[in-house]
């Protein structure tokens, strides 16, 4: 990242400020979805379950702020958070309207 | 973010620890105090005279106090005495709403109430650490937040630093710029495993409030979750009816036949006098690692039968009551208890070497020029004073403690306030110094400030370290000992920031003071 602070162009700066979002919101989004899925498919009692989905999310969290700076593109950042989080999401939206109709 | 994995992650750690260092070393140093939380609050209060430990004793005491002073409160609340605190402390809610609650210290032997100082004491720093002084609940986001982000710094930082065991024996002194490096390395990565483990803590400890959503989306709502996991707690009705309560002296002993190793710190007596009354007796959660938060028993106040007890838990439980164990450490002993407080200087250090780091690299960089751009500045305005303004703030804390007069009203605010005061003028004092010498005076200035606190303590309170040395008061003879050591420490720093000259300073050819506007980001 060697770039002068002058030089830096906005599409730079955009981009930066891109993947912030994407790890702070996406991330959450990730973390709190990956959460839910640990607490719906363990096969713990259900409160047991809860914790073990709680205290894992954070990891995904971690997980998405590091992929967010790592990746190639900012497009990919978010490509790569939200995928993800939308297909746990569905998955959990399945897994909640079957449980409770 | 094209230059690899490992310039990407060096990235990220660079930034994220500059806009983060200065909370979290705030973060981590007043967490790293409240390891001896007690020990501060009784030296914050030198009037609670030290009793031999009797908790039966004790128990009596406090029953007939609020038997006397709260006897239509509806629910009473009775801190117990342990090796490190002291006094008793009773509670009540005093009839105006949420607000009315009404706390007073007791002598442990006679049940007297102590006319003490009104202080926050250890439970300011202690509160600081994780509310940061903020409204509800925006200061535990925050500082949960900010743990986060010493999670990703850390990571980030083993990933950039391949040849980790490598770096962990390099040291070189007096290479200015390579010395911070290597002590930043050596210190994180000497205790790496307490700071992986703090920062990962704080989140669990925090994960009811901050990831709800795995509770929500198999209960109705937090509460029922809490009450399947926990046990209730909610206030039970008042039956109208009187009744006589039993001692709770009798209570505590029916308890100790049911759990003998059972460590009482804290009651809540519901409904005293009335048929509905109910004690529960809640653990301190020394004995072991893990804490069971929830964990109690309860009795029916008037015939003294066992109403409730906690369940045993399960193994997920056991795990994140064992993170919030490890991160409180209140299963550890004093030597322990000591380790806990050097791991946490420790984690202060790595903060702050980094910061200063981040700095002295781009400031190199404009050695020749003279001048700084404004972001340097700015920076450095920022590492003084929440450093150097930070440990200024805590002495001023004391000093208040012990200066302020006893009577004052709102005596406690005032201590918080002069907390911040001291704070804010250390960072006005960082914007008109230079760097150097604004680092220097604030630090002599804290050195003279700590080292004169076990002095200051002596002549207003008459328990200086000529009476808790021979009287065998370690928490107080601890406290100010603590205290003269960093202040020791202190004007070592601020010697050696005071005598060398400026590095730039030798070598500023006029003609070149224009602004360089270079910046590296790493």
């Amino acid at each position: 990242m060697k770039s002068t602070a002058a030089g830096l162009p906005l599409s730079y700066r955009l981009a930066v400020a891109s993947r912030c979002l994407a790890a702070l919101f996406g991330g959450y989004a990730l973390a709190a979805m990956a959460g839910v899925l640990l607490s719906q498919w363990l096969p713990l009692p259900r409160a047991d379950a809860v914790q073990v989905g709680m205290m894992s999310s954070f990891l995904f969290y971690l997980g998405a702020f590091i992929w967010a700076f790592a990746s190639h593109s900012a497009w990919r950042a978010w490509l790569g958070i939200l995928l993800p989080s939308l297909v746990l999401g569905t998955i959990n939206g399945l897994t909640y309207w079957v449980a409770r109709p | 973010m094209k230059e690899g994995f490992r310039q990407a992650m060096a990235w990220l750690h660079t930034w994220a620890g500059l806009i983060f260092g200065w909370l979290l070393f705030a973060i981590f140093l007043t967490g790293t105090m409240s390891y001896f939380k007690p020990e501060i609050t009784r030296w914050s209060q030198p009037e609670v005279p030290v009793r031999a430990l009797d908790i039966p004793l004790a128990l009596g005491k406090a029953q007939d106090y609020l038997q006397r002073n709260a006897g239509d409160a509806p629910n009473w609340f009775i801190q117990l005495p342990d090796e490190r605190t002291p006094g008793i402390t009773v509670g009540w809610r005093g009839g105006d709403g949420q607000r009315g609650f009404i706390r007073k210290t007791l002598d442990a032997a006679t049940g007297a109430e102590v006319p003490t100082r009104e202080t926050r004491g250890g439970d300011f720093f202690y509160r600081f650490h994780f509310q940061l002084e903020m409204p509800y609940p925006w200061g535990r986001w925050l500082a949960t937040f900010a743990a986060l982000m010493m999670l990703v710094g850390l990571v980030t930082g083993i990933i950039t630093h391949k040849k980790i065991f490598k770096e962990f024996f390099t040291f070189r002194p007096g290479k200015g710029q390579r010395l911070w490096l290597d002590g930043h390395n050596a210190i994180g990565v000497l205790v790496l495993p307490f700071h992986l483990m703090i920062s990962y803590s704080s989140l669990v400890i925090f994960m009811y409030m901050v990831m709800p959503a795995p509770i929500l989306a198999g209960y109705d709502n937090q509460d029922s979750y809490f009450n399947e996991v926990f046990g209730g707690r909610d206030l039970v009705a008042a039956s109208g009816e009187k009744a006589p309560m039993q001692a709770l002296p009798q209570l505590y002993a029916r308890l100790l036949a049911q759990a003998p190793e059972a460590k009482i710190s804290w009651l809540e007596i519901q409904r005293p006098g009335d048929r509905n009354a109910q004690v529960l007796f809640v653990p301190d959660g020394r004995e072991r690692v893990s804490v069971q938060r929830g964990a109690g028993w309860r009795f029916n106040g008037a015939d003294g039968s066992l109403a409730w007890s906690a369940r045993p838990e399960s193994v997920a439980g056991i795990v994140s009551g064992g993170f919030y164990g490890l991160h409180m450490a209140s299963f550890a002993g004093p030597l322990l208890r000591w380790l806990y407080f050097f791991f946490g200087l420790a984690g202060t250090a790595v903060i702050g070497t980094g910061l200063v780091m981040w700095l002295g690299k781009r400031q190199v960089k404009h050695a020749r020029s003279g001048t700084q751009p404004f972001e340097l500045r700015l920076v450095e305005v920022l590492n003084i004073a929440s450093m150097s303004g930070l440990i200024l703030a805590v002495a001023g804390f004391f000093w208040a403690n012990r200066l302020l007069p006893v009577g004052l009203e709102g005596r406690a605010q005032w201590e918080v306030n002069l907390f911040f005061g001291v704070w804010l003028a250390s960072l006005l004092h960082a914007l008109l110094r230079p760097g150097r010498r604004a680092w220097g005076e604030q630090l002599a200035l804290a050195a003279l400030a700590w080292t004169a606190l076990p002095l200051l303590n002596g002549l207003t309170t008459g328990q200086g370290l000529n009476h808790s040395i021979p009287g065998g008061d370690w928490a107080m003879a601890g406290f100010d000992l603590t205290v003269f050591g960093c202040g020791l420490l202190f004007a070592w720093t601020a010697a050696k920031m005071l005598r060398e000259p400026l590095p730039t300073a030798r070598r500023t050819p006029k003609a070149a003071r224009t602004p360089h506007l270079e910046a590296e980001t790493n």
